[in-house]
């Protein structure tokens, strides 16, 4: 036991050694291991700032949320299909209202876009949110400066509006802008609060919108189009069933026979995160096909390398022996200097993703780290690499004969 | 004196394609301890076979080797290399130093293999060195000593786990003549000090300096003579 662990000790000496003398060898050999773990962890550092930067996307949307809407969020098929669906009207959002049981909020929503002015400032393509008392619950809103709006507001169809913080920034810089009147279209508006910043979701930017009463959308802007149903779960863990009893109250509204399809559609948070994992899970089965396949090509090259390293160093193999090195420790040796130059490679690899995930990070706007268990598991397979590749020429050189071996040049 | 190898009916038959080439066809030979014998014989004539056999680096065709009554003939390799590491120290024509290691771990190099931890090795190898003159060198790479230097360090390996046996294949081969009388006397020297002392050689001269002299001829001993030389 004392004898293995000093000549496990010893060869790793001597590993190091050898490699100093062929330190461009050394790093050339490793190439494919450093491109094959390269790709892996980068990819994983890459999917995983992207994993963070969806998850803040799609935060807005909420979990418990269901969004009832003509069109579903992701077409698989013939976006044509979907054309000739009934719009949903507030009629569907005041029957949903009436007869939901599981649901705890409901609230239709409605938007546009706009240009819209203030002074000699004018903003254009603003998307303008018509809104009721509920989202501020569902959407969880929270207001800056001034106020959100009053049930009255909102019944009376007031033309009053809550600014996002951007707008706010363009508008009026340093100016207070509660009860200041803004022209969204052709029709003035009293802002009455401001927005504190929301992000974004899935690009569009929330900060920069104008919240106004639903019901002055339909009068100012003569909206015909389909809205919106936001469904806020009451209890979490019945989120089927609740989405259940909304496509049975909206097959009601819209009179559909048992044999018809819904002619509507729930969405829910949980889509996009599904077709998200589809695609990251894409990405990482092509970056481990691409790994594995350099560590292989790599792999190769390191026992084509210890192979000569071996027949190089016929002469120290045959001093070896004859001094008593047996089989299994001039085996141990030269695994050993082939896991060496692996994990090498490994190493210089995850370097080098930590710079690159550095730079992704800085210029561009994904986030992205290195995550923990991709380090391990680059160095992990890196080192399975060496012991496996370097198996074979290993065991060539503890095969060789000791005489021949002393009496090669 | 005790017996320490005894070789009976040796042979070792090499087989090159279809051809069967006997280098042994029979040895007896027995060596005391503490003795000092040369083996001469003109090349081809199975001495380096024979040498291998002794060193443990090869075992024969047919007979038996008893290495202090252990039977080095129907051992397996692993056995045979801690056999060579423990009781047999090589002094060979080419040095076979390690080229890019310190002449002190060039020595502590059969030390490790029989797992003796770092600080103890250091102490018994410089301690070694020390015996063959070479304290101030040791930190010295081969290519950085002498002929003479190189093959002392050899030397000093060779000794230093304290083997049975010393097996010097043409120690002098490879050195002008009068770094050879060094050598040699440096053989002179560990023979008085109790060691065994097994010369393979073809010159004359430097097999005068064994007590015994036995000389191999197409794969037998021809003769084996006492010689007096004290």
């Amino acid at each position: 036991m004392i004898a293995s662990l000093i000549s496990f000790w010893e060869n790793i000496l001597v590993a190091v050694r050898a490699l100093a003398q062929n330190k461009m060898r050394a790093i050339l050999t490793t190439l494919g291991i450093i491109i094959g773990v390269l790709t892996v962890v980068s990819v994983a550092a890459i999917i995983s700032g992207l994993n963070k930067g969806f998850a803040s996307q799609i935060a807005a949307l909420g979990s418990n949320t269901l969004f009832v809407h003509k069109y579903p969020w992701i077409i698989q098929d013939d976006f044509y299909k979907y054309r000739n669906r009934p719009d949903i009207t507030m009629d569907d959002a005041r029957y949903l209202i009436k007869h939901s049981k599981l649901a705890e909020l409901i609230a239709p929503a409605a938007g546009t876009s706009r240009t819209i002015k203030q002074g000699n400032n004018s903003l254009t393509d603003i998307g303008i949110a018509g809104v009721t008392m509920e989202h501020e619950i569902i959407e969880g809103y929270t207001i800056a400066e001034g106020r959100y709006f009053t049930q009255t507001e909102i019944d009376r169809d007031k033309p009053s509006c809550v600014i996002g913080w951007e707008i706010r920034e363009k508008l009026f810089k340093n100016l207070d802008p509660i009860g200041e009147r803004i022209k969204i279209g052709d029709v003035s508006y009293r802002v009455i609060g401001v927005m504190e910043k929301r992000g974004s979701l899935l690009g569009s930017n929330l900060d920069s919108e104008v919240y106004v009463p639903l019901g002055t959308i339909f009068k100012n802007f003569g909206m015909h189009r389909s809205i919106r149903i936001l469904v806020k779960v009451a209890d979490p863990e019945l989120i089927d069933e609740t989405k259940d009893e909304i496509r049975f109250l909206m097959r009601v509204a819209h009179k559909l026979r048992p044999h018809e399809e819904d002619n509507f559609s729930i969405n829910q948070q949980e889509m996009l995160t599904n077709m998200y994992k589809q695609l990251t899970g894409g990405l990482y089965t092509a970056a481990f096909g691409i790994g594995t396949l350099s560590l292989v090509v790599g792999g190769i090259g390191i026992m084509n390398i210890m192979l000569v390293s071996v027949a190089e160093r016929r002469k120290e193999i045959g001093i070896r022996k004859a001094l008593g090195a047996k089989r299994s420790v001039i085996t141990f040796q030269f695994i050993i200097e082939a896991v060496i130059i692996c994990s090498i490679g490994g190493i210089i690899a995850i370097f080098c993703s930590y710079l690159i995930s550095l730079v992704i990070d800085k210029v561009t706007p994904f986030p992205s780290n290195v995550p923990v268990w991709s380090v391990f598991m680059g160095l992990g397979f890196s080192t399975f690499v060496g012991l496996f590749f370097g198996i074979y020429p290993a065991r060539r050189a503890a095969k060789l004969d000791p005489i021949e071996c002393l009496r090669y040049e | 004196m005790q017996q320490l190898i005894h070789l009976s009916n040796i042979t070792k038959i090499y087989r090159i394609g279809a051809v069967e080439v006997a280098a042994l066809r029979g040895v007896d030979l027995s060596i005391r301890a503490n003795e000092y014998i040369s083996i001469m014989g003109p090349s081809g004539s199975g001495k380096s076979t024979l040498m291998n056999i002794i060193g443990c680096l090869d075992t024969p065709t047919g007979g038996v080797y008893e290495l202090e009554n252990e039977r080095v003939s129907e051992m397996d390799d692993n056995r045979l290399a801690e056999i060579r590491n423990r009781k047999i120290g090589f002094v060979f024509q080419t040095f076979n130093l390690l080229p890019r290691a310190s002449a002190l771990h060039n020595v502590e190099l059969p030390l490790i293999y029989s797992g003796i931890h770092a600080a103890r090795r250091k102490t018994i190898a410089e301690e070694v060195l020390g015996q063959v003159g070479l304290s101030d060198r040791k930190h010295h790479r081969p290519n950085e000593l002498s002929g003479g230097q190189r093959q002392r360090v050899a030397i000093a390996r060779a000794l230093v786990n304290n083997p049975s046996l010393i097996l010097a294949d043409e120690p002098t081969g490879n050195l002008d003549s009068s770094t050879g009388k060094e050598i040699m006397a440096v053989f002179d020297e560990l023979h008085r000090a109790g060691n065994t002392i097994i010369l393979v050689t073809h010159e004359k001269e430097i097999a005068q300096h064994a007590e015994r002299i036995v000389h191999i001829l197409d794969g037998v001993i021809a003769d084996d003579i006492q010689v007096n030389n004290s």
